[in-house]
């Protein structure tokens, strides 16, 4: 195994709180403001690791673990999303559903955690966070499923790097893609993570009894989730330089990465956020582009 | 041959004391229930043995019924069935012996024994029996001893209702096998097993096959069968259902199985069928389950979805057994079985758990319980632990199987033409949709229940079980984790079973998955080793400092109660809201007060699916049938005797004729 199978670790590690920063720049620009420093989200992790805790009464062990479970998971699924290039520490075949999987235990502790809590509020987020991702699921896997078929693989890099070329399906992969990555990272147009109002949110109001360290894990974790889904993105937009081109491969991600978080800030700026009612239309929306693929890819 | 009779002698023998002892609770508790661990403990040996590639054993006697020998087989398909049946009977008989004592003074708690030996003995001789009479025998002592399990608390009406339903649900199933074994019989000339293989010619053999879907289906739960679980699961004592619902279930599967093997490759369409019907009670099964307020009842609705899972691998596997695929037909058949034994697994797990909350809290009521774990710390962990292997999650052992089917399904999806990857995509998608869901229901099941407050006074004095019913929910929770980790041993030694049932070598493709299940051993090894560090990290970084408690986070609301918590069906209000069309979920809102609030109600209700479309208005309509023959019941002796003289006096002159 190369060194450079580990590349997307150490960028994940030490890049995935920046595409926060990158987001809300974007979206401070476009509405004319100066926006938070780009650092801030690793301001934030920064502060509360060095803070104390206050725990509500209700609670028990599981909202402890929480967070703990959903950053570890978070951290595995890192070892599975492929950097540019070369295959990931931990690649087999099908690794693909341990990906899906592993975010889904992530989901599930984070939920449990906010269920501890006794909270309506909490109660209310992890009922639609637990809905929109079991509707998100069967989209990520059909268009995964669409990309393996043309590249005839099961494995998440192998069939990243076959997919690099352009054609009219991948685009409906992609589309489709994009649509999950705002869904499961609480974006715009499904939850808007800068509301004021604990009623309408749905991932940050799961959390809004965890402080210090909890709070710090739950950030990181929320971070990488969001660079392993958009590194799957990346790795099905862009090309790999081959296998010694490591320097290349490398900026490429990055700056996939960093394009993404613009894209996604672009969104945020110009959509409002979907009525929950809709939520569960755009994600069938999806899975109706993702199984159109699959139909295009098995002419 | 012999362990496995001597086990099930001492089961049924045992089983015999028991009822004898039936004046003193204690004492047929421990007869019957040291009795079946004893004789699953003696009936495990050769079942291993005969599973790490041991050779097959039978065991034939004359017998005086006719058409009928005692004949008796182990193979790897019957071994491999057997380790859950005698795995999970022992445990749940040492969590019934406790469970039962708090019925001891107005039951007799014999008779309970007694039908619990029979149903497990029952449950041994029917994966055992190579004989259709046998066989039927077997299933039928079957399902009278659970019959009588599930009546165990007859005062109740609404039990005795739910046992009826099962008692009928139950005949009309084996009112297909009879046929169908009518069938072969008549063209192997014998009812032996051994003489079914490839006998029957393609039209016959498809209405068999058919019969054997509903026969077997309905014991299974598949939907519109699943009639008898959503009520005979709740009714029954929380032991008694952790053994239907983890294993007798399974027997309608072994059936199918076992079918299977006596036909020759299947034609196409059999696998679509399978397919679709997995998929239907998988998506159907995990709805209700969503709409359920009764936690058993959930539990029961998710015996169907799983159900419906173990049928999808069958129908992956048929799918690529017909078209050839190799591939496709290992490793769907083998994530279908695997899902059995892991099912029996954390299902037991669940129905125990949730017996214990029964008995801790006096109700299964979802929404009358919450924050049992402070309370009943050990079963809570127990039922956290079953909750993420029924939802399919890593690093556990339910993860594995649905890995598999997922495997298998998009190696031919990936591969092949249109008419084999179109259901193998749905199968994939389907699998998808069924583990969020799953995920959800769980999240609720398990959330609402353990989590929070105390929704009521009962849930608030609840206390944890005795160590004799905690002791089996750890055991089995332990078996959960084991088996998620040694998957990449377990997979490959299922190639004995697999091979029986497609006739060829399993053996280098089981291998391969045993490859990729390695990878994800190391996968949650990682996974552990992150929680102990990200554990370590925290109480380091919390050491020494302010560590506070507090109320939670409510708005600035300075009088919540436990009563203002979410529950369950609020939770899960967005996914019946959606998915009402399939649901039918009927409301009742009563708003009081006329212009300032009074007290309100709001109650929802979901009527089973197959209960209301199909079984309903079948036996209305034979009912409304049979009415019109009540004029004949006029209760004049002299008119019975009169027409019994006139029956008489025509058959005489037909005879005469």
């Amino acid at each position: 195994m190369h060194l450079e199978a580990f590349m997307n670790i150490f960028f994940g590690i030490v890049f995935a709180p920046l595409l926060a920063g990158i987001i809300s720049r974007v979206k401070a620009r476009v509405a004319g403001r100066t926006g938070k420093p780009l650092l801030q989200l690793y301001f934030d992790i920064y502060k509360n690791f060095r803070r104390g805790a206050v725990y509500s009464t209700t609670t028990s062990w599981l909202f402890r673990a929480g967070p703990i479970v959903g950053l570890a998971a978070a951290l595995t699924a890192l070892a599975i999303a492929p950097p540019l290039g070369s295959a990931a520490p931990l690649a087999f075949t099908g690794d693909v559903l341990l990906f899906a999987y592993m975010l889904g235990l992530m989901r599930f502790f984070t939920v449990l955690a906010a269920l501890d809590t006794g909270s309506s509020f909490e109660g209310m987020g992890a009922s639609r966070e637990v809905f929109f991702s079991a509707l998100a699921e069967p989209v990520l896997l059909l268009g995964l499923a669409a990309v393996a078929r043309k590249a005839g693989t099961l494995q998440l890099s192998e069939l990243l790097a076959a997919a690099s070329a352009t054609s009219p399906e991948l685009v409906l992969v992609l589309a489709a893609l994009c649509i999950v990555f705002l869904c499961e990272n609480a974006r715009i147009p499904f939850d808007d993570p800068n509301t004021h109002l604990e009623l309408t949110m749905i991932h940050e109001v799961m959390v809004l009894d965890h402080s210090g360290p909890d709070f710090a894990f739950i950030e990181c974790g929320a971070a990488l989730k969001m660079w392993v889904l958009g590194s799957v993105i990346v790795g099905l937009v862009l090309p790999g330089a081959g296998e010694n081109a490591w320097l290349v491969n490398g900026a490429a991600m990055l700056a996939g990465m960093f394009v993404l978080a613009i894209s996604v800030g672009t969104v945020e700026s110009v959509m409002a956020r979907l009525r929950l009612l809709r939520v569960p239309q755009l994600l069938m929306t999806a899975g109706a582009l993702s199984a159109f693929a699959f139909i295009l890819v098995m002419r | 041959m012999l362990p496995l009779l001597l086990a099930l002698g001492i089961i049924v023998i045992s089983g015999c004391a028991a009822l004898t002892a039936w004046n003193k609770p204690r004492l047929s508790s421990c007869i019957g229930a040291g009795g079946t661990v004893l004789g699953c403990a003696v009936g495990i040996i050769p079942a291993l043995e005969v599973l790490m590639g041991g050779a097959t054993r039978s065991l034939r006697c004359a017998w005086s019924m006719p058409y009928g020998s005692f004949f008796i087989e182990l193979d790897p398909l019957s071994a491999f069935f057997l380790l859950p049946v005698f795995f999970l009977s022992a445990l749940a008989a040492v969590y019934g012996g406790q469970y039962l004592m708090k019925y001891k003074d107005t039951k007799k708690l014999g008779p309970a024994w007694f039908f619990y030996t029979f149903l497990v003995a029952s449950m041994v001789l029917v994966c055992l029996a190579r004989n259709a009479v046998l066989f039927l025998i077997a299933w039928e002592i079957m399902a009278l001893a659970s019959f009588f399990l599930v009546a165990f608390e007859n005062e109740k009406p609404q039990v005795r209702r739910s046992s009826w339903i099962y008692m009928v649900a139950t005949h009309l199933g084996t009112a297909c096998l009879l046929p169908m074994f009518l069938i072969f019989g008549a063209h192997a000339g014998s009812l032996d097993f051994d003489r079914f293989a490839h006998s029957l010619p393609q039209p016959l053999a498809s209405i068999c096959f058919i019969l054997a879907l509903i026969g077997f289906g309905t014991k299974a739960g598949i939907i519109p069968f699943h009639v008898w679980l959503p009520e005979a699961h709740p009714a029954a004592p929380s032991h008694v259902s952790a053994l239907m619902s983890g294993i007798m279930i399974k027997t309608g599967m072994y059936g199918i199985v076992r079918m299977l093997t006596f036909f020759d490759v299947p034609p196409l369409w059999w696998g679509w069928l399978v397919l679709a019907i997995g998929i239907i009670s998988g998506l159907l099964g995990v709805l209700f389950a969503l709409a359920q307020h009764d936690l058993k009842g959930l539990l029961a609705y998710h015996s169907v979805e799983n159900i419906g899972i173990i049928m999808m691998g069958l129908g992956v596997g048929l799918i690529g057994w017909s078209a050839a695929v190799p591939s496709v037909a290992i490793l769907g058949m083998a994530g279908g079985l695997f899902h059995v034994v892991n099912h029996a697994l954390f299902k037991g797990l669940l129905f125990l758990g949730a017996g214990s909350v029964y008995q801790a809290a006096h109700t299964r009521e979802i929404d009358h319980l919450g924050g049992l774990i402070k309370k009943m710390p050990w079963t809570g962990a127990c039922f956290l632990v079953g909750a993420v292997a029924i939802a399919g999650l890593p690093p556990l052992n339910g993860f594995l199987s649905e890995f598999l089917i997922f495997l298998g399904s998009l190696r031919g999806a990936i591969s092949m033409g249109a008419d084999v990857a179109v259901p193998l995509i749905g199968a994939v998608a389907g699998l998808a949709l069924i583990g969020g869901l799953a995920a959800a229901c769980f999240t609720k099941a398990f959330g609402i229940v353990f989590l929070g407050e105390p929704r009521s006074k009962t849930a608030a004095d609840a206390r944890e079980s005795g160590p004799l019913m905690v002791a089996p929910m750890a055991l089995l929770a332990a078996a959960c984790i084991a088996v998620g980790f040694l998957g990449f041993c377990i997979v490959p030694a299922m190639s004995g079973v697999v091979t029986g049932i497609l006739g060829f070598d399993a053996g280098p493709e089981l291998k391969m998955a045993g490859g990729s299940l390695g990878s994800i051993t190391a996968a949650s090894t990682a996974l552990l080793l992150l929680l102990a560090c990200l554990a370590w990290l925290r109480r380091f970084l919390l050491s020494g400092r302010e560590v506070g408690s507090s109320v939670t986070w409510d708005c600035g609301y300075t009088a919540p109660t436990p009563r203002m918590q979410y529950t369950a069906s609020s939770f899960a209000q967005p996914i019946t809201h959606f998915f009402g069309s399939l649901l039918g979920t009927k409301k009742r809102l009563q708003l009081g007060g006329r212009y300032f609030p009074g007290a309100a109600e709001f109650a929802t209700h979901t009527q089973d699916m197959g209960y209301e479309k199909l079984y309903r208005p079948v036996f209305t309509a034979v009912k409304q049938f049979c009415e019109r023959f009540l004029v004949l019941q006029h209760g004049r002796m002299h008119l019975y005797v009169l027409s019994i003289v006139a029956t008489l006096v025509v058959l005489l002159v037909w005879q005469l004729r």
